[in-house]
């Protein structure tokens, strides 16, 4: 056994080195954080398209009186709620009829609010008057009780915790979590799907083959190309940090996940080295029996769709915590590290995880040792049936 | 029954460093290796001769344990399940391969790496390997930048750096210059001198001539000699090349029967009976004799009658079968 863990780690020592020495790599570690910067610059326009009021306009074509009750009304409902709450409110002709007004080119009102504030009478689009008619009845009625609407102060009761609030949060946590796991992983899992192709197209599969066994050759690449995320990761990972300080973030005020922030991090770091592993040991598998960089490219696209349904399987869970699906997700080997990582956020028990790590990692084995085992059937045309060396020792 | 002995430092050598019974290697419908027996002696340059497409490096991929044979055991240094000796292991295939953007010294160490050596160790040994044999330039360039040649040289080097206990070629002289040929065959014989077992293959009959100890002619996948190379010699009588003055007589008569007429003279396998009745018949009818010579025939000419005539027999019976309704 030391003498495969030693091999493959020749093999990812040889991968590592040639993969993170390569000019190639600075391309890798800066390209993802060009979203990044175009998310920022996207992200200051987005507050300044928020910053402009996109509430409906709703024109007023009330007697003087009672428009200009309307409008104080109005200034002390959104003193209380927030500008966002009620429409805007802009004073309109009482002729001609609010019907002419609406379909006069350039109307900027989306309705008319004519009548008399005890019955006001609200023209505009179904659409718009189902969203605008309640907004207007509690106008009208706050307008006509001026003199005596009175608002009831509230007392303020603080809490440090609450318990809907937590729950949200960690649901969040869970669920951010699980997002950054997939994307890493199938960001940088598919990578590994042509990984093989180097060595047949340069005939060194024959003297790997003839030094190690495939198994340790499947595993070194497995290890060198989770090392070179995990740089990548770190390399990330401590950007986004660096900017989230920069921009005046406290790390102390966000709210912290069911197994704590550092075990939450521990668990994330392992369940994203599980999902590497199990994609990575399927798409290596996948992978080696393609002979040409064209074939790897083909297989690409089904993968990648069968990715997707995964993360939605464990996505759909995370909402869903103990039922029959999200048990069945953290069972399934390759939705699991994703269910797991939610269950962290939410849960504070270890135990799971613990067995949870230990099944995908037999996985992982498992995948290896098939795909190891179609390897040598199939491109190195060796042996017969190949699931009879399922569980031989991998000495060859 | 072939043993298995899973540590090497614990165990008297073997006999036979390599070993295979009944090997039988199969793809699809045809049968690459089939059913042979061979034995290599520890210590010694054994040659695996046999034309293209004999059954050579199937043969040699089955001992070194990179496929597994279909039926029949075999046994590498001692172990049944061969990858356990890889680290005493050196094998250089026939398709060359190294990683294009790997420095030559680096090539060499990972080799070593792969069988063990430690990787400081064999970055200093690669390293003394090329400047002993006048690559001293080319350590620090990438492979890509190697000739041929220099590219299959490193690899070799790669083979013997982590110093194996059997060195395995698959067709070695393939490629190289009459030079580089040269001295392959010169490191072929010092590493045999240090005790290392040599195995190769070749097509090319002068190297295995020169170099070998016992070999193996194989074609169609079988095992058709086995022995040392004055053996196979043997296995053909000497050859007479006779020229006379005289054109014709009753001397005529006491030419062998599968004589040739040959660049104005006379060509036949001595006869069981040995020389001296024909060279009385000679004197007798005064054929007048103006040369007469003994030829122990070569190696090429062993190799050419028994793989030519397994080549013949295989021909047959792939005729026999088609013609079978």
């Amino acid at each position: 056994m030391m003498q495969l863990w030693r091999a493959a780690f020749v093999i990812a020592r040889r991968d590592f080195t040639a993969v993170v020495l390569s000019r190639t790599f600075i391309l890798f570690l800066l390209g993802p954080l060009l979203p990044i910067v175009i998310g920022f610059a996207f992200g200051g326009l987005g507050e300044r398209i928020s910053s402009t009021d996109l509430r409906p306009v709703v024109g007023v074509a009330l007697a003087p009186a009672d428009s200009a009750a309307l409008l104080r009304a109005h200034g002390r409902l959104t003193a209380r709620m927030g500008a966002e709450s009620l429409p805007r409110l802009r004073t309109a002709p009482l002729a001609p009829d609010p019907r002419a007004q609406l379909a006069r080119p350039g109307s900027e009102v989306v309705a008319i609010i004519s009548g008399t504030l005890a019955r006001p009478v609200l023209t505009g689009k179904p659409v718009d008057l189902d969203r605008l008619q309640g907004d207007v009845s509690l106008l009208s009625t706050a307008a006509l009780a001026e003199r005596t609407l009175r608002f009831v102060a509230v007392e303020r009761q603080e809490v440090a915790t609450s318990r809907g609030a937590q729950a949200q949060a960690r649901l969040l946590i869970g669920r951010a979590a699980q997002v950054v796991i997939f994307f890493l992983t199938i960001l940088l899992a598919g990578m590994i799907l042509s990984n093989l192709v180097e060595e047949k197209t340069n005939k060194i599969i024959e003297i790997l083959a003839a030094a190690v066994p495939i198994d340790a050759i499947f595993l070194g690449k497995l290890m060198a190309m989770l090392a070179m995320s995990l740089v990548g990761i770190a390399f990330w990972g401590g950007t986004a940090f660096a900017i989230f300080l920069a921009a005046g973030g406290q790390p102390s005020a966000l709210p912290a996940p069911a197994v704590g922030w550092p075990i939450f991090l521990g668990l994330a770091l392992l369940y994203f080295t599980m999902a590497y592993t199990l994609l990575g040991s399927l798409f290596l598998g996948i992978g080696a029996q393609a002979a040409t960089v064209r074939e790897v490219q083909t297989l690409n696209m089904p993968i990648t769709m069968g990715q997707m349904l995964i993360f939605f399987f464990a996505s759909y869970a995370v909402d869903h915590m103990g039922s029959p699906a999200e048990i069945a997700a953290c069972i399934f080997p390759f939705s699991s590290p994703f269910a797991m990582i939610a269950r962290a956020g939410q849960e504070g028990a270890l135990w799971p995880h613990l067995l949870a790590l230990l099944w995908q990692a037999a996985f992982v084995a498992l995948i290896i040792r098939v795909g190891v085992l179609l390897f040598r059937r199939h491109v190195m045309q060796s042996g017969g049936r190949w699931w009879k060396g399922l569980f031989r020792p991998a000495t060859g | 029954m072939i043993g298995d002995t899973p540590a090497f430092s614990s165990v008297q050598a073997p006999a036979y460093a390599v070993e295979g019974h009944g090997l039988v290697k199969s793809f699809g419908s045809f049968r690459a290796v089939d059913g042979v027996d061979i034995a290599v002696p520890a210590g010694a340059i054994y040659g695996i001769l046999g034309p293209n497409g004999a059954g050579k490096t199937t043969l040699l991929r089955t001992l070194l344990g990179i496929i597994d044979p279909d039926a029949g055991e075999r046994s590498l240094l001692g172990a049944a399940q061969p990858l356990r000796m890889a680290r005493q292991v050196g094998y250089l295939p026939e398709e060359r391969g190294l990683y294009p953007s790997m420095k030559a010294y680096e090539a060499i160490a990972f080799m070593g790496a792969l069988r063990g050596l430690p990787l400081a160790e064999g970055r200093r040994r690669a390293k003394a390997l090329l400047e002993g044999h006048g690559m001293g330039p080319a350590i620090a360039k990438p492979i890509r930048q190697l000739s041929k040649g220099m590219a299959q040289t490193v690899q070799l080097f790669g083979t013997i750096v982590h110093e194996p206990r059997l060195i395995v070629l698959d067709e070695p002289f393939s490629g190289l210059d009459a030079i580089n040929q040269e001295k392959l065959e010169a490191l072929i014989r010092e590493q045999a001198r240090r005790g290392v077992t040599i195995l190769f293959s070749t097509h090319v009959i002068a190297h295995a001539e020169r170099l070998c100890e016992r070999i193996a002619i194989i074609a169609g996948g079988r095992i058709r000699f086995e022995g040392t190379v004055s053996d196979a010699r043997d296995r053909l009588r000497p050859q007479v090349r006779l020229r006379t003055r005289s054109v014709d007589g009753a001397w005529r008569r006491a030419l062998p029967p599968d004589t040739m007429a040959q660049e104005g003279g006379w060509h036949f396998a001595l006869p069981q009976e040995g020389i001296e009745p024909l060279l009385r018949a000679l004197i007798d009818d005064r054929a007048g004799i103006e040369s007469l010579s003994i030829e122990r025939p070569g190696l090429h000419d062993a190799f050419v009658a028994i793989a030519g005539a397994a080549a013949a027999r295989q021909m047959q019976d792939g005729a026999d079968e088609e013609a079978q309704p």
